[in-house]
């Protein structure tokens, strides 16, 4: 099954959402890496103007290439990046702005898992490296904040259509698609130990 | 007569062809994987990997966001009298704003991002003289996501293959779905702590479908990589048949006291690039295929 979302997400849209599941996304997202958050968070605590709302917000772990074409941006490649470099900023970040889905590759850590289930959020993974699918998704391009960062650290407001495939990684429910398969791992290592002659 | 431009507009076209296209052997690697997948998650990531190659090849557009760092490979024919490194720095600098390629360059410290992926010792460049008349460009560019989860470690002799063997795996279970799998491995065994991570990255410009010459490390490759497919990591580390793609070794002879071993991680988007400057200024791309 597959199911179709509209940014910002409603905590209900968010909690309805089970690991495993396929699904599509309309409207905004944001790009987000490290110094997102890091500047995010800072700006918050000294009370400085953010200029995005991240509330219900799909914020996506990209370093996107773009391009200016006249006056308009466009999205060249956009695929994510790996999702644990923002491990131990991304609990935080939620609590504080409440975003709805967190999209990237790899999976985060336990806190953030908490985090997510405390605040109704939910993680998308996206086949990473599919950055040209990705950018077929993203339609067109609203703006731009904090370009001084950088053009892959920058805020990129992009509008989503048919934006996807996601698989939910991580639901509101504690349940994690990575910490399955990193079980499912352990058990198969002792075959694999065996395979390569190697003591259990 | 070959000129300094000539390998300029050669090197941009060159790195414009390898992130756009994978080498036949990766995407046949990929497709078998498809294939072998029966499970809905990782089908559907492998699926979008074909299709995401397919439009890049349509559009020209790179694969991936990440067009890496550009680590290049050259063989030069004896006296040689252009300046091929100028040629390659030009090169990088007018890829990065023609192709584009992202500007991903920066300094170690600073952070501070020159925007053209052209810096102290970046591009890298491996030189060496062959015999032959013509200049050999070969180009790596190689992403974080999956370098980031690369790893070397000095083994004492005593560990012998089966400390080589658990390196290897543990490399592996750690790296997960962090560099992008099905991955390739790429190993590098003995010479020395530097020499054995350049052994490594050598190693992944090996086409997958080609084994070492030495049937003993060829055994190696083939065991090993059958043995970490049973890991079920899978594509984008959600499980599923394929963890890795290919895995290849190189060795050199190392110091009788000591065995250093290394593991550089490739993602799916293995993308290398080949090409000959002829004398007559012709340049040939030998890899991707056309
Ligand atoms: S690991 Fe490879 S495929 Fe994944 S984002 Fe980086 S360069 Fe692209």
């Amino acid at each position: 099954m597959t199911k179709r979302l509209k940014t910002p997400l409603s905590e209900n849209d968010v909690r309805s959402l089970n690991v495993g599941e396929a699904i599509y996304l309309d409207g905004v997202v944001y790009t987000g890496r490290d110094e997102v958050h890091i500047h995010a968070l800072e700006y918050l605590e000294k009370g400085k103007n953010i200029p995005v709302d991240f509330k219900g917000a799909a914020l996506f772990h990209c370093g996107p290439i773009m391009r200016k074409v006249g006056e308009e941006w466009e999205v060249v490649a956009a695929g994510p990046t790996t999702s644990s470099r923002m491990n131990s900023l991304e609990p935080q970040f939620i609590e504080k702005f409440r975003p709805g889905a967190i999209i990237g590759k790899g999976g985060m850590s336990q806190p953030t898992i908490d985090a997510m289930k405390q605040y109704g959020c939910v993680y998308l993974a996206i086949t990473g490296g599919a950055a040209v699918l990705a950018a077929k998704g993203l339609k067109s391009v609203s703006g731009v904040e904090w370009y001084e960062l950088g053009m892959p650290e920058a805020v990129w407001i992009l509008n989503a259509e048919n934006f996807g495939p996601l698989t939910v990684g991580i639901d509101t429910h504690g349940k994690s698609l990575f910490a399955d398969v990193s079980d499912k791992v352990k058990e198969n290592e002792p075959a694999v130990r065996e395979r390569l002659g190697l003591k259990k | 007569m070959v000129a300094e431009a000539d390998i300029q507009s050669a090197v941009v076209e060159l790195l414009r062809r390898t992130v756009v296209k994978l080498p036949s052997d990766v995407e046949e690697a990929l497709e078998r994987a498809l294939d072998a997948e029966v499970d809905e998650t990782p089908t559907m990531q492998l699926k979008a990997i074909m299709e995401n190659i397919k439009l890049a090849g349509e559009g020209n557009t790179p694969m991936c966001q990440d067009t890496g760092v550009t680590i290049f490979y050259v063989t030069l024919p004896k006296n040689c009298e252009i300046d091929v490194e100028r040629g390659i720095i030009d090169g990088v600098r007018r890829a990065t704003s023609e192709v584009p390629l992202r500007p991903n360059a920066v300094h170690p410290i600073t952070r501070k991002n020159p925007g053209d992926n052209v810096g102290d010792g970046m591009p890298y460049i491996n030189w060496k003289v062959g015999s032959n008349d013509f200049i050999e460009i070969t180009v790596m560019t190689k992403g974080a996501g999956s370098e980031n989860m690369s790893q070397m470690a000095m083994l004492t002799p005593s560990q012998g293959v089966k400390g080589i063997k658990e390196f290897i795996l543990s490399t592996v279970v750690r790296a997960g779905g962090n560099p992008c799998p099905p991955m390739v491995l790429g190993v590098g065994i003995g010479g020395s702590s530097d020499i054995c991570m350049k052994l490594a990255k050598q190693a992944l410009l090996r086409p997958l479908n080609e084994r070492h010459k030495d049937p003993e490390i060829a055994g190696l490759e083939t065991e090993l990589l059958e043995a970490l497919n049973m890991l079920g990591i899978g594509p984008m580390g959600l499980g599923g048949k394929t963890t890795a793609i290919g895995l290849n070794i190189e060795y050199a002879y190392c110091h009788t006291a000591s065995l250093p071993v290394a593991v550089n991680v490739q993602c799916w988007a293995a993308r290398r690039g080949t090409m000959r400057i002829h004398p007559d200024g012709r340049s040939e791309f030998l890899t991707p295929e056309e």
